[in-house]
């Protein structure tokens, strides 16, 4: 090419204000993979283990030790590949990453960088529109690749005495990195992303994906740029420990680059770390763009080879020893969007609802169990569910699973409710009765502070007259019918049905 | 010239006799004793091949002949674990004149580490095994040694360097523990150069190894030097195996091999030494030189006793992922078979510029055996052969550079007391640890391996190892079954020679003809065939096909039945050398 085409590439004029910038988002996901061993090592993999107890030779990288590689963890990268629509390579190679780092004992990553076990996949994620947030948009994100790497060991550094302390309990833990494409345009965009790859990890059981505690690590990439010009320069952004910080970090990070841009800046490419107190993201001091890894095969580990079915295994080679792709398609669980089409199909309930079904942890085993004991509709358990159930629960920060109150034992509630033998607004009562103490039946409840239904009419009669009576100067009707109904009410402790008192007070007050 | 020398190994023999004196009363005495050979050795050695003699049609090598005190000591495995088994010999007494021996010819410098303690109490253990009549095999109170690049559970392992100076590991080496297993008894760890990374055994810690062949009245007898200061070296990197088995310390011996590393020293110091087939042999535990060619190497100073060795340490390791699979294997190699169904390729680009005449001639005399024999002898062709030196070097300081990232003084090895950064730590540590050979090949393996080098450098050398892999292929697939070439250019350097050129240069010069081979992971067996006019071994080597290790070692056998290569002689051990010289000196100016 001439030297003047070149030119006049990087002489294109600025266009000012004409197109605003939008951001551009592409995600590294490091998933620690759900397994009792390493990848290459027989060590156990546990959180929260004293330090270094779960270190083997090959994890401290002894001389003359070398790696095996755990058939589990590959089962987890193939599972997890064809969950996201990836092309599962038969032939995958490993290589050596080189770079010092006190946690990385052996001086080098082993990673898979040349030909990795799956490619070209898809993820399919939803989120929220809309003023009320309820319109639900579905996109979908390139998965470059999924490829299996050993994570590190953990670096602490003591300021004061000025030293560092390691430990190699997670050194050699498998991980699988998934490279997301820069197809994303926002922080909420991003968190949909994560929230529903954590969904599908948590379903397939190849990683629990609690970022918390550093089993789904989540670095972004962002640039900013004016559609339809190349990519602007991106920032790496690190040190994100929650879906809503990747949210916050991702948009922060973008409004930088703009203001950056806008007042005539430069955007370094830089890895900058998300602060979750202030919010914003500041630059780390490493040198990983200088960074020159010297690639190399990984000489201990032969290709990896997964075959298609029992059939396409080499004689000689045992079955039961090697990774089939067909066993393991046969394994898939039933995925999150599966999930929530046919809870709305099967239910009849609102996609928004669908949602949270499957978001919870075991939330839509609990919905599904409630709904098969009682004859209440789908509809009106839903509304139990996702109002009562998760408002108890998110205020005391409890998970499903630790629910005072049983699928079953709601159902009863909900049936008594459903056949008029308690109110709605007294079932309500009860629920939150049975949160204080589990240990009593419903119907114990409802006897024990007397909240039966008063369906007696003369009883009805005797509680309107009594209360119309006491209120002589208020007899002017429609305007103070409420007022007297809430009267009622209160006098009942709730056990009437409105529809009734209100007919009664009508007559009376006309 | 002549009158001096003799005069000097009269005085050694006479010394000779009176150390042994004691050996042979306790082992019924009256045998001839050939010096610094215990003589419960000569009884043991008399076998099928030394029956069987040479081949009197072969032409005659151009060396001087073998003092005639020697009979061809061969199985001696076979035979010494058939006395062990009779009990005219125990394993006590075996592991103690083997680490009596080691201490005679310390000298030598083959040891590092001698776990006389250790050995002892496992020579103890056989010796209840044996007695009880339950031996664990053929190997069972047998004493070895290893090389020191082989993790040893508990016992030190070096690798020759200052970074693992004082290191031990916590766990064996799959070979080193199945021949802990078959009872065999683990005498020391031998010498070599730093991380194995040598042709001359020169280049470690711990100093050079010497070439026991220097230390026999042959070579004595032509030295006008000091034995202090005219020695050979003795091959390497495996140099302290090879010495260790050619100077009758140790039964056997691991070794390493690479590039040529068990093969090389093993020419040199004049006994067997086998690189078997890549991936039959676990290298777990061994510490990595090139990942992809490495190969534990055997050193024995019998083909039979090679085989024995074989047998046990072959097949696949479950902690070692490049392993595979052994063929399945007869107890022993066939006592006959005809040579005449062989088919041996001299290949034409071995005849290389530095070939030594005598190694020329040995290698024309064994090919006329072959043919002579009824084998077919045909010449073939490696064309890429002339490049694999060169790429062999590229690959290997990749993975050097590689392998080597781990030793950063944080979890074992030596650490610098640099501490005012981690950095700073790790640089002054891999400065202080490493010698600089290693350093070198570190730093060049990381320039081939810079992202803007890779296809230059790696990547073609990584093609080039294929079209030789392809060369040797094609060679076998059109009716070879062994290759026969020379191990090494010529007999084994004096040492003040040897050290006038660097590493690198004796490495790219000691490695011409066994490098190939461990880029194609073939397997490949040097056998010793005669002394040079120096009176230092010569051997030729035999170059099979993939896990065909036991045909190779079948031809390997026939060949060592043919060339009656002599038992060694040592002159003597530290003290009468100190002797020896000063006789020398008197007898010196008594003849000016």
């Amino acid at each position: 090419k001439s030297p003047e085409t070149f030119l006049f590439f990087i002489m294109i004029p600025y266009t000012g204000e004409f197109l605003s910038m939008v951001g551009v988002v592409g995600l590294e996901v490091h998933a620690q993979i759900q397994s009792t061993s390493k990848l290459f090592s027989g060590s156990h993999v546990r959180f929260l283990a004293p330090p270094n107890s779960l270190v083997s030779h090959f994890d401290a990288s002894l001389p003359g030790t070398l790696p095996v590689l755990n058939r589990r963890c590959v089962e987890a990268a193939v599972l997890t590949g064809l969950a996201l629509n990836c092309t599962i390579n038969r032939k995958s190679l490993f290589d050596r990453k080189h770079y010092f780092y006190a946690d990385m004992p052996a001086g080098y990553q082993i990673t898979q960088q040349r030909v990795p076990i799956a490619v070209n996949g898809m993820l399919v994620y939803s989120h929220f529109e809309g003023r009320r947030r309820n319109q639900v948009v579905t996109k979908s994100v390139k998965i470059k690749q999924i490829q299996l790497e050993q994570d590190s060991g953990k670096s602490l550094h003591d300021d004061e005495q000025s030293q560092t302390l390691i430990d190699l309990n997670r050194a050699g833990v498998g991980l699988m990195e998934l490279v997301m494409e820069p197809e994303m345009c926002c922080g909420e965009e991003a968190a949909a992303a994560v929230r529903e790859l954590q969904l599908i990890l948590q379903a397939l059981g190849t990683c629990q994906a609690n970022m918390a505690e550093g089993q789904l690590r989540v670095d972004a990439n962002v640039s900013v740029h004016r559609p339809g010009e190349p990519l602007g320069v991106r920032t790496e952004v690190k040190n994100i420990n929650s879906v809503r910080h990747l949210a916050k970090a991702i948009d922060y990070e973008i409004q930088r680059q703009m203001e950056v841009l806008q007042s005539a800046g430069k955007v370094l490419n830089e890895t900058r770390a998300f602060d979750s107190k202030s919010g914003n993201t500041i630059p780390m001091r490493d040198k990983e763009g200088l960074q020159d890894y010297r690639f190399m095969p990984e000489p201990n580990l032969p290709p990896l080879f997964v075959y298609e079915s029992k059939a396409s295994v080499p004689a000689g080679v045992d079955p039961a020893q090697v990774v089939v792709i067909d066993r393991l398609s046969a394994q898939l669980p039933e995925l999150p969007s599966v999930k929530r089409t046919r809870l709305v199909e099967t239910y009849g309930i609102l996609q928004e609802h669908s949602f949270t079904l499957v978001n919870e942890d075991g939330l839509m085993d609990y919905f599904e169990n409630v709904v098969q004991t009682t004859k209440a509709e789908p509809r009106k358990v839903i509304g139990w569910v996702i109002k009562e159930l998760m408002g108890n629960l998110n205020s005391q920060n409890l998970k499903v699973s630790q629910s005072p109150i049983s699928p079953c034992a709601l159902a009863e509630l909900i049936n008594l409710a459903e056949s008029g033998h308690i109110s709605s607004s007294t079932a309500k009562q009860v629920f939150q009765e049975m949160w204080k103490a589990p240990e009593k039946t419903v119907g114990q409840i409802v006897k024990e502070q007397d909240l039966w239904m008063i369906n007696d009419k003369e009883e009805l009669q005797k509680i309107c007259r009594r209360i119309v009576d006491s209120h002589p100067e208020e007899v002017n009707p429609n305007k103070v019918l409420n007022k007297l109904m809430g009267e009622v009410q209160r006098e009942t402790k709730g056990r009437t049905d409105p529809v009734q008192v209100r007919a009664i007070l009508e007559k009376m007050v006309s | 010239m002549e009158s001096p020398t003799i005069t000097a190994s009269r005085s050694v023999s006479r010394r000779g006799e009176k150390r042994f004196h004691v050996e042979i009363s306790k082992t019924g005495g009256g045998e001839v004793v050939a010096q610094g050979l215990p003589a419960w050795l000569s009884t043991l050695s008399a076998g099928p091949a030394s029956a069987r003699g040479p081949e009197s049609a072969s032409p005659q090598p151009p060396t001087r002949a073998a003092p005639n005190t020697a009979q061809t000591c061969r199985h001696l495995h076979s035979k010494v674990s058939q006395a062990l088994r009779d009990g005219r010999v125990s394993a006590t007494e075996l592991c103690r004149k083997c680490i009596d021996q080691i201490q005679r010819t310390h000298y030598l410098n083959a040891f590092i580490t001698i776990t006389g303690e250790t050995a002892m109490e496992q020579a103890q253990r056989a010796d209840n095994r044996i007695r009880t009549g339950k031996p664990l095999g053929p190997l069972d109170g047998i004493p070895f040694s290893v090389k020191d690049n082989f993790c040893t559970e508990n016992i030190k392992t070096t690798c020759a360097s200052k970074m693992l100076k004082g290191y031990v590991p916590p766990f064996s080496a799959t070979v080193v523990q199945k021949l802990l297993d078959q009872g065999a008894v683990l005498v020391g760890k031998t010498n070599l150069d730093e991380f194995a990374m040598g042709a001359g055994s020169t280049d470690g810690v711990f100093g050079p190894v010497r070439n026991p062949w220097s230390y026999t009245t042959l070579y004595r007898e032509q030295s006008t030097e000091d034995p202090d200061s005219d020695w050979a070296i003795s091959g390497g990197s495996s140099g302290g195996s090879a010495a260790a088995v050619a100077a009758l310390s140790s039964f056997l011996a691991l070794g390493s091999d690479t590039g040529g590393s068990t093969r090389n020293p093993g020419s040199l110091c004049g006994v067997v030494a086998l690189k078997p087939t890549y991936g039959l042999l676990s290298r777990h535990g061994l510490i990595p030189l090139v990942n992809s060619m490495d190969v534990p190497g055997i050193m024995t100073r019998s083909v039979h006793d090679a085989a024995t060795v074989l047998r046990i340490l072959q097949g696949r390791d479950e902690r070692d992922s490049t392993t595979v699979q052994a063929p399945s294997t007869p107890p022993s190699l066939p006592e006959h078979f005809d040579i005449r169904d062989i088919c041996v390729g001299i290949p034409k680009e071995y005849h290389a510029p530095g070939l030594s005449t005598d190694t020329l001639a040995q290698w024309s005399r064994v090919a006329a055996m072959f043919e002579q024999a009824g084998a077919r002898v045909q010449e073939v062709s490696l064309p890429h052969t002339q490049h694999s030196i060169v790429c062999y070097h590229v690959l290997c300081c990749c993975e050097v550079a590689s392998n080597m990232a781990r030793f950063d003084g944080l979890e074992y090895g030596h650490r610098s007391t640099i501490d005012s950064s981690t950095d700073a730590m790790y640089a002054t540590t891999r400065h202080e640890g490493f010698n600089n050979v290693v350093r070198r090949r570190i730093l060049s393996g990381n320039y081939f391996l810079l992202k803007s080098n890779y296809e230059r450098y790696f990547v073609k050398a990584q093609q080039m190892r294929r079209l030789i892999t392809e060369d040797l292929k094609n060679v076998f697939r059109s009716g070879i079954d062994v290759l026969l070439t020379p191990t090494t250019l010529s007999d084994a350097a004096r040492y003040t020679d040897f050290i006038q050129e660097d590493n690198r240069t004796r490495s790219a010069q000691e490695d011409v003809f066994t490098q190939p081979v461990n880029m194609a992971g073939l397997p490949a067996v040097t056998v010793p065939t005669a002394l040079s006019r120096r009176g230092l071994p010569i051997s030729l080597q035999l170059i099979g096909q993939t896990l065909q290790d036991w045909k190779l070692l079948t031809v390997a056998h026939w060949m060592e039945q043919q060339v009656n290569f002599p038992m060694i002689h040592l002159h003597g051990d530290s003290d009468e050398r100190k002797l020896d010289r000063s006789v020398r000196e008197r007898t010196h100016t008594i003849g000016s």
